[in-house]
């Protein structure tokens, strides 16, 4: 199990192979498809969001006001990452991230970028929608809620230990690749 | 139909936040049985708190509370047209409550106006039967699994799959294949030999109403049930694609009657979030058991 804590640097990127274990610590701010686009397209962030050797998770949380009218997330496990294959190596590019969280793994374009500029691809366990929420410690903020519709806005998190796997490194590895290869070895061995 | 409201309420609560039991089980035996210190193991472990805590808090295993589909089984005279209306109703009120997600968007507009009840939602499926007792079946199945369902139409020359039993296994374990973790898996696979394109679907769900230790009275089709489970736990897939013994939880297979032009083999493919449930109603609709 290694740890991580944001702001994340390269070298501790660097340092991760596929099939780690992660337990991460710190601020992430969730991305889904609107925002993918919206950031493809040019558009602007608001300047607190920085994410700089930060994490984006693809996740569209369910949260609401509690009973003191503070922010509570019910609900967030990761989102189907490949919708966002044609946007993300320009997002690792032009924002510096370190890590991106989803599920169902990305393409080559996001592999290279993460070998390029220092990213990784953490698979979080999909459908564990209960457990990630416990994680999440606490909604720091939300952004361009009216103009994006709550799930796809951009959320800030505090979460403390959130865990995933490395499926995508930043030397050029996939897990996924690697386990489609071996399942369709032993396949052919069965048919 | 007066307690109708309050068990259908009932009923799709402890759906969206409790594994059935016989799911559970198999959950817990895979867990045990993949290797210690593994990626497998350790998402088994976050599998069963997730469980655990969706249970105790009453809330949606998975934020994806999916399609929702009823089977309902009653006597003749059963009032479908107001059985519709009242199940609607326990749909509005259990997404207003969070145990249903706002998940069923207008085609054609985009909009979601929040009620997941439309056009195929929710989905009901009625059968009469010569018993007093109405039952209810509750299935809510998800997004990310439903995509990698599919149809193969036989024969496949690519897979060089004919039409048998050996081309319906190839075409089945291709479908393992294909999907590798991306339907949330370990999954339980429902399959329909035949059929139309439309039927085949709808049996292979229905498969899911079996329970995971039931075993096919159908001698071949239990063989051949047993025979994918366990190749596909060779291919180490693992859960969520992450490597590792458990591919699939189980296999259910039923056969369909076809035209002589068409052979094809329909499957279904449910997540590890599992979700479905079942009651008996007592005659002034008050729930008398639960089924699962
Ligand atoms: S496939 Fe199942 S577990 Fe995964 S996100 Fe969808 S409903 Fe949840």
């Amino acid at each position: 199990m290694q740890s991580l804590t944001t702001p994340i640097d390269e070298s501790s990127i660097r340092s991760l192979k596929v099939g780690d274990t992660v337990e991460l610590t710190g601020i992430i701010f969730t991305g889904r498809d609107v925002v993918h686009k919206y950031l493809h397209e040019g558009g602007k962030l608001p300047p607190e969001v920085n994410l700089k050797n930060g994490v984006i998770y693809h996740c569209g949380p369910v949260v609401i006001r509690d009973e003191n009218d503070q922010w509570k997330v019910t609900a967030a496990g990761p989102t189907t990452s490949i919708r966002e294959e044609p946007y993300q190596w320009q997002i690792i590019r032009d924002f510096g991230i370190r890590a991106i969280i989803g599920k169902g793994g990305m393409g080559n374009r996001t592999l290279q970028a993460c070998r390029e500029y220092g990213c990784v691809y953490l698979h979080g366990v999909g459908g564990a929608a209960q457990v990630l929420a416990e994680r999440i410690e606490k909604v720091r903020n939300v952004y361009m809620l009216e103009q994006f519709g709550s799930p796809e806005a951009i959320w800030e998190f505090d979460v403390i230990r959130f865990p995933a796997v490395v499926t995508m490194d930043s030397h050029g590895n996939s897990l996924h690749d690697e386990i489609q290869a071996s399942s369709r070895a032993i396949l052919d061995q069965n048919l | 139909m007066a307690h109708l409201k309050e068990s259908l309420l009932e009923l799709i609560k402890r759906t969206s936040s409790e594994i059935p039991e016989d799911v559970h089980r198999a959950i817990l035996r895979s867990l045990e049985n993949e290797k210690k210190g593994s990626i497998a193991e350790s998402t088994f472990k976050i599998i069963e708190q997730n469980i655990e805590l969706a249970k105790q808090k009453t809330q949606p295993i998975c934020q994806d509370t999916g399609s929702i589909i009823f089977y309902v089984e009653g006597p003749i005279g059963l009032d479908q047209l107001e059985f519709r209306e009242i199940a609607e109703q326990a749909v509005r009120e259990s997404t207003q409550k969070g145990h249903l997600r706002q998940n069923s968007v207008d085609s054609l507009t985009g909009v979601n106006d929040g009620t997941n009840v439309g056009k195929g939602f929710p989905t009901i499926h009625f059968h009469q039967s010569r018993e007093k007792v109405t039952r209810v079946q509750l299935i809510l199945k998800g997004g990310g699994c439903e995509n990698v369902g599919a149809q193969y139409s036989l024969p496949n020359p690519k897979l060089k799959a004919n039409r048998d039993l050996d081309g319906c296994r190839k075409v089945i374990l291709d479908a393992v294949y294909q999907a590798q973790g991306k339907g949330c898996g370990p999954g339980i696979l429902g399959v329909c030999i035949g059929g139309d394109r439309t039927t085949g679907y709808e049996f292979s769900k229905e498969q899911f109403l079996r329970k995971m230790e039931d075993r096919n009275s159908i001698e071949e089709l239990n063989q051949l049930e047993q025979d994918i489970c366990s190749t596909a736990n060779k291919l180490g897939i693992g859960p969520m694609g992450f490597g590792g013994k458990t591919t699939l939880l189980g296999v259910k297979i039923c056969a369909a009657n076809r035209l002589p032009a068409s052979f094809f083999v329909s499957i279904s493919y449910m997540c590890w979030a599992f979700r479905r449930q079942g009651v008996s109603l007592n005659e002034d609709r008050t729930i008398s058991s639960w089924l699962y």
